[in-house]
């Protein structure tokens, strides 16, 4: 199962868990199921069909210009990060 | 340096834009002349924080040439939002704001109205009878006071958000992130030796010799114009089109050549403020800004508070870090705290990390992305406090961060693992370069070493190609160049064509003429522009290797290319020659690429400097500077090591001499670029560079950015240096002769 990182500022939401094994091939479908378990960790992260504004998703390592549409694989780490951009 | 996998990459050609830069025909914005053309002037604030009761233009309007005057109620108020700009998030009311003050100013500069007229000298008489009626306001100007509970508030309705929401009461600090790696208070147990000390930068700027500036035409037909001095066209469109509430298809910005920008030129300023104007007056109307509202009135680099706390055991190894860093974003939030919590641990692998961050709102300009933003001073503390462990260890410093370097598959600060990174190649070739392993005699003299990274970014890119019948290409992008990348773009083209760089003809385009590209920043140019010209020049092979084969009568998939030659058995063809047969077998051939990589392949750089203090004045001066960087491929050396050489020389200044000296009111005292100390030639040794090659696995040349990584060590190895040259470690930037000589002092007390 993938695993899903969660950032400092939501780990009140899962009972100050840091990581999650949760189900799911893309983005969105761990997001699906992380709040079927953790209410609320959903729409700190996404709205709609969409990541917030200010938050990106890193999948193995590498941030997605896909966000929720992003593929996961079974094995994969899956960190929702701060945007970052640069001058 | 590049084995000679290549033809054109590796090499160092004539810069396309070299004959117009050095002729002085190229265009800059101030170049626009326009029929009917009138010119604005913008009226800024004298107070950093005052509440606007009214404003009164009737004067102004009456003056004689005035075609237009506006405020901020000639800007629409659209309901808010929240904007992705290139630097974080903002509410659109915010940016609104900036470009013209609603209720309040901010700052010192803050811009008011504006007025359009016959000549610039009579636009800015007129804008000096529009009456404005301030109530000042307590000023609040370091980021350590602004965080008090009982600071002046700038926003009202600001509240601290952590990641994205906003949390508690109203507050100036702006934004609060975390990130936490391990077991941290597990790690300083397992910490034999600790060291925490606490660092201070002020603001600096850019420091770009070329004004801001924008003209803009309102046409009769609705259709709105621009011409400026920006990173970006596409993100200035947006922007431009956020502010004015216009659909995006309404506006056309023609990005000019930029006289220098580094970060600073992707946020707007006076475009909407020009195309106001020219709506009101039914004309052009250009605005260049003084140097003086350059630097009170664009967006500088924060100011900072950062704390580290470093724990290793005996043997070298970094067991826990701790940081606690508080940015000063000017009058609104920016979001360059969090690219400088990323930043100032990158180049080691530390298992237990704990990073607090801060972005916090002060009234001064509201800061913008300055190369590597936020990265420099964060590396200015951490590197710092490396080196006072290597040294308390009996370590040498290279080697200290050699044991503890970042590696493929080191986690970030945030939990990402690094894929293929360049740290510990950097680290060797400072190493083994001649410069470290040289002598340093003399009293008062010093070497110092840091470390720096920063991410890079990937972002959509557009590029045409056009095969011309002589076999030459014109090759159209969407990227603003701002270091030569018309050339590294060219060369990526030209050596997967087989045409030599010269063959290849780029040119920058407005934003009606080329598919949406995002800004040249981040150092994502050459890497992904550079990637969606090769993708261009493969559809142009695909549709080439179809005309080949019509003509050899064949099936396209039995056509092969390779140095600029279409083979097929026995047959033939090189590229110019198939070019001179277009026509005939179809007509034009334009290739197309378009790419979206989510990131660049980040990249290291180091910096060896030797000073010399002079005892009696304070005085630091730089014996040699060697500058190590990896780019991953090099597509041009020449740029790179440009590039390398202008960003160290960057953070040479800010290291030394560069702030921005504020009164106790919060006005900027030296807001001339004879007063604003920027390193000249005469301040300088000649700057070496090393070129790492550590290639990008992604990129098909294996191209890293190398614009911003260069400046982030400077300060930290001059201040390293320092330290060995009179034993005495200066925390505060710029390390001036004034602080240098009290930092003396009190050693001998």
């Amino acid at each position: 199962m993938p695993t899903v990182f969660i950032p400092p500022a939501l780990q009140a939401l899962t009972g100050g868990r840091a990581s999650l094994e949760v189900e799911g091939g893309t983005v969105r479908e761990l997001l699906d199921n992380l709040e079927q378990a953790w209410p609320g960790l959903r729409e700190r992260l996404a709205e709609g069909d969409r990541l917030r504004p200010h938050v990106r998703v890193a999948v193995d390592g590498k941030v997605s210009m896909l966000g929720l549409l992003e593929r996961v694989g079974p094995g994969s780490e899956v960190h929702f990060v701060a945007a970052v951009s640069g001058g | 340096m590049s084995q000679r996998l290549y033809t054109v990459i590796g090499t160092r050609p004539v810069r396309h834009d070299g004959a117009d830069k050095v002729t002085g025909r190229a265009q800059f914005g101030a170049d626009i002349r326009l029929p009917g053309m009138l010119y604005g002037h913008v009226l800024r604030s004298p107070h950093p924080h005052a509440r606007i009761r009214r404003i009164d233009v009737a004067k102004a309007e009456a003056f004689p040439g005035v075609l237009a005057v506006v405020t901020a109620a000639d800007l629409p108020e659209g309901p808010d939002r929240l904007l992705e700009l290139v630097e974080g998030t903002l509410p659109l009311s915010y940016v609104r704001a900036n470009v013209l003050a609603r209720d309040k100013v901010l700052y010192k500069g803050h811009a008011v109205a504006a007025v359009a007229a016959v000549s610039p000298h009579v636009a800015e008489e007129a804008a000096a009878l529009i009456e404005v009626d301030y109530e000042p306001l307590p000023a609040v100007l370091d980021v350590l006071e602004a965080m008090r509970e009982d600071a002046p508030l700038l926003h009202p309705d600001l509240r601290m958000r952590e990641f994205g929401e906003p949390t508690g009461k109203p507050s100036n600090v702006a934004d609060h992130f975390r990130h936490l790696l391990g077991d941290p208070e597990q790690g300083f147990r397992e910490a034999e030796l600790i060291i925490e000390r606490e660092f201070r930068t002020v603001m600096v700027h850019q420091g770009y010799l070329e004004p801001q500036n924008a003209t803009a035409l309102w046409n009769q037909d609705g259709r709105v114009y621009v011409w400026t001095s920006t990173q970006g066209a596409f993100s200035a469109r947006e922007a431009i089109a956020w502010v004015l509430e216009l659909p995006v298809s309404r506006l056309c910005v023609a990005p000019m050549e930029v006289g220098g920008a580094f970060g600073g030129k992707i946020r707007i300023y006076l475009e909407p403020v020009a195309a106001l104007l020219s709506k009101k007056a039914g004309r052009p109307v250009k605005i260049v800004m003084p140097r003086r509202d350059v630097f009170e009135a664009t967006g500088p680099t924060p100011g900072t508070c950062i704390r580290v706390r470093l724990g290793t055991r005996r043997d070298g190894r970094i067991t826990a870090a701790q940081v606690w860093m508080a940015y000063e974003t000017g009058a609104f939030p920016s979001g360059q705290c969090g690219f400088g919590a990323l930043c100032i641990l990158a180049p080691y692998d530390i298992p237990n990390v704990l990073i607090d961050g801060y972005d916090v709102v002060v009234n001064k300009p509201s800061t913008a992305p300055y190369r590597a933003p936020g990265a420099t001073q964060a590396a200015f503390a951490a590197e710092s406090v490396v080196d006072e462990l290597a040294e308390r260890l009996g370590m040498d410093p290279i080697e200290f961060r050699l044991m503890n370097a970042a590696r493929e598959g080191t986690r970030r600060a945030d939990g990402l693992k690094y894929p293929r990174i360049g740290c510990v190649e950097v680290l060797e070739a400072m190493r083994n370069h001649p410069h470290y392993r040289a002598a340093l005699e003399g009293p008062h003299r010093g070497r110092g070493v840091a470390m720096g990274y920063w991410f890079n970014i990937g972002w959509y890119s557009s590029c045409t190609i056009s095969v011309n019948p002589d076999g030459t290409v014109n090759l159209v992008e969407g990227s603003v160049d701002l270091s030569g990348t018309r050339t590294s773009i060219a060369m990526q083209a030209a050596e997967a064509l087989g045409l030599r760089a010269d063959q290849v003809h780029p040119r920058v385009a407005d934003t009606d003429s080329i598919g949406p590209t995002a800004v040249t920043g981040g150092s994502r140019t050459t890497f992904a522009t550079g990637w969606a010209a090769w993708e261009a020049a493969q559809d142009v092979i695909r549709q080439m290797k179809e005309r080949a084969a019509l003509l050899w009568e064949i099936g396209p998939d039995q056509v092969e290319f390779e140095g600029g030659v279409f083979r097929s058995g026995e047959r033939s063809m090189r590229f110019e020659e198939l070019a001179a047969r277009l026509e005939e077998t179809g007509g034009p051939v334009v290739g197309r690429g378009t790419v979206n990589p989510s990131s660049a392949g980040g990249s290291f750089a180091g910096a060896i400097a030797d000073v010399e203090v002079d005892p009696e004045t304070g005085k630091v001066n730089l014996l040699r500077f060697t500058s190590v960087q990896d780019a991953g491929t090099a597509i041009h050396p020449g740029a790179v090591e440009g590039q390398m050489q202008g960003g160290s020389a960057q953070g040479i200044g800010w290291a030394l001499n560069e702030e921005y000296h504020l009164s106790p009111e919060g006005t900027m005292l030296n807001s001339s670029l004879l007063d604003y100390r920027e390193p000249t030639a005469l301040d300088l040794p000649p700057l070496e560079t090393v070129i790492v090659e550590t290639p990008e696995p992604d990129h098909p040349f294996g191209v890293r950015g190398v614009g911003e990584a260069n400046i982030v060590p400077p300060p930290a190895a001059i201040a390293n240096a320092i330290y060995r040259a009179i034993g005495v470690r200066l925390r505060r930037l710029p390390m001036k002769p004034s602080a240098v000589m009290e930092a003396l002092w009190s050693k001998e007390r």
